[in-house]
């Protein structure tokens, strides 16, 4: 157990570095979190409404919007973080740091959530659509009354796992200084051979997605009634 | 209150076509329970779903309240499908809202208050008998409970006209029957106009006024019920009363509406000596009179003389087979 004695004695230095490092990751997944949602929400509708028979039926368009997502999907991370670089240089004025990370956190994530949101989408009920439709009822009225409430609990769903998703690929954006557990993992685990630095980031990233998916999971069964 | 001319529906998919409506008219009176039965398949949906422009129709032309529907599009022809009340088989209701609002949902469409709407959805759920539900939700209540809450929602901007597609079909047939009670009740106290599609020639017999029979796409006889009873050749009258087929000679088939104030049969033994066999037949509320189909087997020298009076005496008398 000397490993523990040893631990015990290191922790009140390892702590703020932790600290420090996890409140790194939750900026950038949170930031990230919210672009995906701007731009992966919109992306998901329209995969679906402009379907054969969709509210807004646009095969062509469809076929391009697909298209995009699938390259942003088979992209590993790693790469894409590279392949943007210079994207992101522009946006923020640097490619270092967490700042700089939530460009290809977003960029990344939104096909994710944009596909999970289709998904979520196609499996409201055909004939509410419909009956809305016999209502009188407006293409827009549809969408943020009928389509987007009724999915909310699969919405929810998907945003989850975008979000841990995200705090994956945030640890992968430390590998190119992009701060956060991530950048303590390679910094102090890898490059230092520091074993405890390691197992505490690795502790700490799995309670910020065990967090963040009981969070998840309660709200899905709230807001479900079917 | 209903005007249908000339609807043709040709669905185009990957390299073929299916004719869905062939030349269909459909005329349904102010005030009327109208209802078309037929098979699965016959193009009844995609009838209901043209008159209000669901599906546009290929060829042909609507009209509801005086307006054609057919001439509209846009925010003229949302505008006047909140004129018209639509009830599904499946209930399509918002699974995310309480009964209360799924019932306010039209209302919100049409852009009314909420302090109004929240007054009107309380007389709609009384009208239905749900009340006490208006905060459950959808998937708490039973099938008949989710079609009162479909109906309430479709009565809610106060249509003139209610559509309704298979209503009572994926219900059993107690609720089925509490259902239709309350459309009928709806159609005398509302002065609602409503056109109903069904696969059930039961719902027909119980509360439609007028109705129609179809089979791939077309009308095969429409009208008022009991004037479709009445007529030689009725595949309503057939429908409705099947009779055991027979192959004894001499037997006449007899249709008859109202209750016959004499005897007849005996009348007949009696003035013109015949034989008579009754081989089958029922008696039931049509409309809300009773209508009789019967085969009888008519035998004797002056059977021709009996059939002349039974026809006289406003019977339809077909020779059966
Ligand atoms: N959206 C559609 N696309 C292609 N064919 C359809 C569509 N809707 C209905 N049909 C076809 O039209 C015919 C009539 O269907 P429908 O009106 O649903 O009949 P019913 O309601 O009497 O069962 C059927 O052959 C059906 O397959
Ligand atoms: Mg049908």
């Amino acid at each position: 157990m000397a490993w523990l004695t040893e631990f015990g004695e290191r922790w009140p230095d390892m702590w703020p570095v932790l600290w420090l490092g996890t409140l790194d990751t939750l900026y950038m997944v949170l930031w990230a979190t919210l672009f995906t949602v701007l731009f992966g929400l919109p992306l998901g509708v329209l995969l679906v409404a402009t379907d054969r028979g969709g509210l807004i039926p646009a095969p062509a368009v469809k076929a391009v919007l697909g298209a995009v997502v699938n390259v942003g999907r088979s992209l590993p991370f790693i790469v894409l973080m590279v392949a943007v670089l210079s994207l992101t240089r522009l946006l923020t004025g640097t490619t270092l740091g967490p700042t700089a990370a939530i460009v290809p956190l977003s960029i990344g994530a939104i096909p994710f959530f944009a596909r999970l949101v289709e998904t979520a989408l196609r499996e409201v009920d055909r004939g509410v659509i419909e009956a809305s439709h016999a209502m009188g009822a407006r293409r827009i009225t549809i969408v943020g009354k009928v389509l987007l409430p009724e999915a909310l609990p699969g919405l929810i769903a998907g945003l989850v796992m975008t979000v841990v998703a995200l705090i994956s690929y945030s640890a992968m954006a430390g590998a190119i200084g992009g701060g956060g557990l991530g950048d303590i993992a390679i910094r102090y685990g890898y490059q230092r051979f520091d074993d405890y630095y390691l197992w505490a980031t690795v502790a700490f990233l799995v309670i910020v997605v065990q967090a963040v998916q009981s969070l998840g999971d309660v709200l899905v069964r709230r807001l479900s009634h079917r | 209150m209903i005007e249908a001319v000339g609807l043709r529906k040709v669905y185009r998919l990957k390299g073929r076509e299916v004719l869905a409506l062939d030349g269909v008219d459909l005329h349904v009176r102010q005030g009327e329970i109208f209802g078309v039965v037929g098979q699965s398949g016959a193009g009844k949906s995609t009838l209901l779903r043209c008159v209000n422009l669901l599906e546009r129709p290929t060829e042909g032309r609507v009209s509801v309240d005086g307006a054609e529907l057919t001439a509209l599009g846009g925010a003229r022809l949302r505008a006047a499908r909140r004129g018209i009340g639509m009830v599904h088989q499946h209930f399509a209701l918002l699974s995310s809202r309480t009964v209360a609002g799924n019932v306010a949902f039209p209302l919100e469409i049409a852009g009314v208050p909420r302090a109004e709407r929240r007054a009107r959805v309380g007389e709609l759920l009384d009208l239905v008998g749900l009340a006490d539900k208006a905060r459950a939700h959808p998937a708490q209540l039973s099938g008949g409970q989710k079609q009162r809450v479909g109906i309430a929602r479709a009565l809610a901007s106060r249509p003139k006209v209610l559509l309704s597609d298979e209503a009572t079909s994926a219900l059993d047939p107690q609720t089925t029957e509490s259902i239709l009670d309350l459309l009928r009740r709806l159609n005398r106290e509302l002065g609602l106009t409503i056109l109903l599609i069904t696969h059930e020639m039961d719902v027909i017999k119980r509360i439609c006024d007028s109705a129609a029979i179809m089979a791939d796409g077309a009308f095969l006889e429409s009208g008022r019920v009991l004037d479709l009873l009445a007529a030689p050749g009725s595949r309503l009258a057939r429908s409705l009363f099947p009779l055991p087929a027979t192959d004894a000679p001499d037997v006449v088939t007899l249709t008859y509406t109202g209750k016959p104030d004499e005897p007849l049969m005996s009348e007949l033994t009696r003035r013109f000596d015949v034989d008579i066999n009754i081989l089958g037949g029922a008696v039931e509320q049509v409309s809300d009179q009773s209508v009789g189909r019967l085969n009888v087997q008519i035998q004797g020298e002056r059977r021709e003389a009996a059939l002349t009076y039974l026809h006289g005496k406003g019977l339809l008398v077909e020779v059966a087979g």
